[in-house]
């Protein structure tokens, strides 16, 4: 099998519609009789709604109906949470309020009208009267007895805890230990901030009782399977299709409200319904990430060795659990560890409910909560016993020939060269040069810090046994009549670049251009079952179960071959898209030939079933661990607080690279990401419960002038978990550079004496480290 | 009450009687059916509705139709006339998209930042491109894309280890 293809930085194959502007994103679809729904949300974080009137919005000329949750809950079910928590303790989580609000932009009403701004008319003219109620707004004091509740019904904020431990005892860690350090680490609530805010279109056929519900979600099979059990519709009349999606990053990993209230809306009204979020409702009522605080205790011996770690983690939930919420703050204690050999854990985790929007997966969802941890305390342990920060790491790394490698949380990890990825990083930054110019820059009185991280990360999600719903992935191919090949995905790409990469795959082991595969995906009527896109799974699961279907088109292939070169299967070669016999005849039969005569099905072989075409489902059997090592140079303005990355070198071993042009821009993304988590980004709730990054202007995201030049390099460890080897970027970037941003800082700022700051690192927040510790008048 | 507007939007000449409050991005929208704008914050910030209006770059998620009325207006639907224009080229040779919901607007505002500043350095690009957000690409691959339409070295090729 020749990689034509496979290895080469191709550019995308679903580009030419995007970059014309006419790909069909939700709002784009237009259907006859289209109706248009907008939702009135609370401008309260708590509160009991004594009374809602709707009589002036209705008797607005185009309203066609506007309702309450009397009107519609009973009809929509509640919103489910997949995660498998013990003795979770959760409030019901119907569409719209009942009695009560629990966040700013909890939805109330929900008004329909002929035009959207009529719609938005009728929500103005809602008239509700709230009695504010007290808010609960910081996980840690909502976990102490004694706190005003979040749901009074409940009679606790904690949701659950979680206690495990793993490896060696942890007591006898801790005893053993010259010394125990101890650190405190808040990873702040983050807004995920998809360009384009989610947007439902549902249409029921009220002949046939099916629903189309067209939405822009990374799950439109999840969401198959999960909402007839709120609408009453069943699986096999229900479609969902996902058509282009404008960004995921975890926030379209969901189910939500509105997918049941607009599909419902749609069947009560016998007219399709469409509902566009706009960006203060995706600010406020798309699922936020992390928001974590973390104490930990950390039991090292004198030479560096690290015997154990204790964590303590409160997750605030926000009020509801939405698909995975509960569940986010477990993956984190999963790869506590990080790349390390740490032979005793034992992991704290207290889940709180407070009143603003819930938290679930962001871009890493868990993991980078635990580099960001585990990383942190690596430079804190170097420094508290002056170790040199690489050798630390590297004393506890595992060793290459120590794979598979199963660490004390519970996993193991399938492959990994860590050593490797970090001689890379140091060969391409100059590691040696920086540090001249680090004594340099200090020496002449400036702010000059490097950042180091070194990662290990989970993706390919997953074995289905982790996995709440399931962590197989299905494909189909068929080579078609004509030669043609179509590729169908149960992955739900949205911006990944699949219908590339796996064409790519397709067309490298069919042997054929690459120009005569087409890849589908994101339709459940064309997809028929599919886990869809998260957890970087795509390529390594989905990729995956389309190997496994080529390899069964093949074996057929083969056997239809053999019957027209009139062999047998064993003597049939193929290679480069023909089929042929050495020695048997001089005959060679390419794809086009031997697909025409399966269709046609004029002589087949005795058994042999008409058509080529295979669809599988591929069950990984473990996850895949992708590593590397980011180096990160920040310089810091002593008058302003400013950081600016000055250099930024990242080395990710993801396995094989199917088109590296991709994979650079999956870091690239996910570095830019880390750097709005490090910088500027912070979900901001007042202590009322008010959210004041309700928007862009209040929420800061990097833009292009943020963005330094990278040095992009990797090593190349495949994973024996699939054929493919692949491991998964689509976090890497994110996971591996907040902490080597974070490192670099505080390195920076280490000559003043500074030790520890919280993100984000704010010129505002930076600012006042330096004047706190820089004597008054001191100069450069 | 509609009022009339007249604007010429991808060299075609179009008039609508429509209501005064409709901003310029749901007129092309959807009473044009010109789909490639998009809405991302409906505030003026991320760009993403970024059109042309008498050739510079406008957000049409915050000026009425009708206060472009006589107007000359170009949207990515009317950049390619037979043949993709350099900048959308350079977005596709650069992998400068991933989910594509900014980009139209990103190459809109692009080609205004080429029509002010031919060979515009990195940093100008960069600074040229302050009213439009990405969250996808962290933007290196756009200000390759940029470069490659002016004529200039991609940086990130240089760059990779």
């Amino acid at each position: 099998m020749a990689d034509k293809y496979v290895g080469k930085a191709l550019k995308r194959i679903e580009d030419p519609r995007l970059i014309k502007g006419i790909g069909t994103y939700v709002d784009d679809i237009r259907l006859p009789g289209l109706l248009h729904a907008a939702i009135l949300r609370s401008p309260h974080a708590h509160a009991r709604i004594t009374r809602v009137k709707t009589d002036a919005a209705k008797a607005i000329p185009g309203v066609v109906g506007v309702f309450t949750g009397a009107d519609v809950n009973a009809s929509c079910g509640s919103v489910p949470c997949a995660a498998a928590i013990p003795d979770l303790k959760a409030p019901t989580h119907t569409v719209l309020a009942g009695d009560r609000v629990y966040f700013v932009g909890h939805a109330v009403a929900v008004a329909v009208a002929t035009d959207p701004y009529i719609a938005r008319d009728a929500v103005d003219a809602i008239d509700v009267d709230y009695e504010p109620l007290p808010a609960v707004t910081d996980a840690e004091a909502a976990a102490k007895s004694g706190s005003p509740l979040t749901h009074p019904s409940l009679g606790t904020n904690v949701a659950y805890t979680q206690s495990t431990a793993g490896g060696t005892a942890i007591d006898e860690a801790f005893r053993r230990a010259d010394r125990v350090i101890k650190h405190r680490l808040y990873h702040q609530r983050l807004t995920p901030m998809p360009i384009e805010p989610r947007g439902v279109v549902a249409s029921f056929n009220q002949g046939e009782g099916t629903l189309t519900l067209y939405s822009s979600t990374q799950i439109p099979h999840l969401i198959r399977t999960l909402l007839p059990g709120m609408i009453n519709v069943p699986e096999n009349k229900m479609r969902i299709v996902a058509p282009e999606v404008g960004g995921g990053f975890g926030a379209k990993l969901n189910v939500y409200i509105e997918e049941a209230l607009v599909a419902h809306l749609a069947m009560r009204l016998r007219a399709p319904v469409k509902w566009i979020e706009s960006r203060r409702e995706n600010a406020a009522a798309t699922i936020h990430g992390r928001d974590q605080i973390g104490d930990y205790e950390i039991a090292v011996r004198n030479d560096g060795t690290i015997l154990g770690i204790k964590s303590r983690t409160i997750a605030d939930l926000g009020a509801y659990n939405q698909l995975l919420t509960p569940a986010i703050p477990t993956l984190t204690g999963l790869v506590l560890t990080g790349c390390y050999r740490i032979p005793a854990v034992k992991i704290d985790i207290v889940g709180v409910y407070t009143n603003k929007m819930a938290t679930d997966a962001y871009r890493g969802a868990g993991r980078p909560e635990a580099t960001y941890l585990i990383e942190r305390l690596m430079d804190v342990v170097a420094n508290e016993l002056n170790l040199d920060r690489l050798e630390l790491r590297l004393k506890h790394f595992p060793a290459p020939t120590d794979f598979p490698f199963s660490q004390s949380c519970g996993l193991t990890y399938d492959s990994g060269n860590y050593q490797a990825a970090l001689a890379k990083a140091k060969e391409l930054a100059g590691w040696d040069q920086l540090m001249k110019e680090r004594t340099a820059a200090r020496a002449a009185g400036r702010l000059f810090g490097i950042g180091v991280s070194t990662y290990v990360e989970i993706c390919a999600m997953g074995p289905s046994a982790a996995m709440p719903a399931g962590g197989w992935e299905w494909g189909c191919v068929r080579m078609e009549i004509s030669g043609k090949v179509t590729v169908i995905t149960g992955v739900s790409p949205h911006g990944q670049g699949e219908e590339t990469t796996f064409a790519q795959i397709a067309a490298d082991r069919l042997g054929v251009p690459i120009e005569d595969v087409v890849v589908l995906h994101g339709d459940t009527n064309v997809a028929h079952y599919g886990r869809d896109t998260y957890g970087s799974r795509g390529t390594a699961v989905g990729g995956t179960a389309i190997v496994m279907s080529i390899d069964k088109i093949i074996t057929k292939a083969k056997a239809l071959a053999a019957h027209l070169l009139e062999t047998t299967a064993d003597h049939v070669e193929f290679a480069n898209g023909v089929f042929k016999s050495p020695g048997v005849t001089n005959r060679e039969i390419p794809w086009v030939e031997l697909a025409g005569a399966a269709y046609v099905a004029k002589s087949l072989p005795p058994g042999f079933e008409p058509g080529l075409e295979a669809s599988s489902f591929f069950e990984p059997s473990n996850f895949t661990f992708p590593f590397g090592t980011h180096i990160c140079c920040v310089e810091v303005d002593r008058d302003t607080g400013q950081v600016k990355i000055t250099k930024y070198v990242a080395v990710d071993d993801c396995g094989p690279q199917i088109n590296p042009l991709l994979v650079e821009g999956q870091v690239q993304g996910g570095i830019a990401h880390s750097i709005g988590q490090v910088l500027f980004e912070q979900t901001i709730y007042d202590s009322e419960g008010q959210l004041l990054t309700g928007e862009f202007m209040d929420y800061a995201m990097p833009r292009a002038v943020d963005i330094p030049d990278y040095v992009l390099g990797h090593t190349v460890t495949p994973s024996p978990v699939n054929p493919l080897g692949v491991k998964g970027v689509g976090e890497a970037g994110t996971i591996g550079a907040t902490p080597a941003i974070a490192n670099a800082v505080l390195d920076a700022l280490s000559t003043l004496g500074v030790t520890h700051l919280d993100l984000p690192m704010t010129p505002q927040r930076v600012w006042q480290a330096i004047k706190t510790k820089a004597p008054a008048g001191a100069t450069v | 009450m509609p009022i009339p507007v007249r604007l010429r939007v991808n060299d075609t000449e179009r008039h609508h009687d429509i209501e005064p409050r409709t901003l310029l991005v749901h007129y092309l929208r959807d009473h044009l059916g010109l789909t490639g704008t998009h809405v991302g914050c409906e505030t003026g910030i991320c760009g993403a509705c970024t059109v042309l209006v008498d050739g510079k770059a406008v957000k049409s998620c915050t000026m009425f139709a009708v206060q472009a009325d006589g107007s000359a207006v170009t949207t990515i639907e009317g950049v390619a006339n037979g043949h993709l224009h350099p900048v959308q080229q350079g977005f596709w040779d650069c992998h400068g998209l991933q989910c594509g919901y900014c980009t139209p607007g990103m190459i809109m505002a692009s080609i205004h930042l080429l029509a002010q500043n031919p060979k515009p350095t990195r940093d100008e690009v960069a600074e040229g491109l302050r009213g439009n957000l990405c969250r996808c690409t962290g933007y290196s691959h756009i200000l390759d894309a940029v470069a490659q339409a002016s004529g200039q070295p991609i940086r990130s090729e240089v760059a990779r280890g």
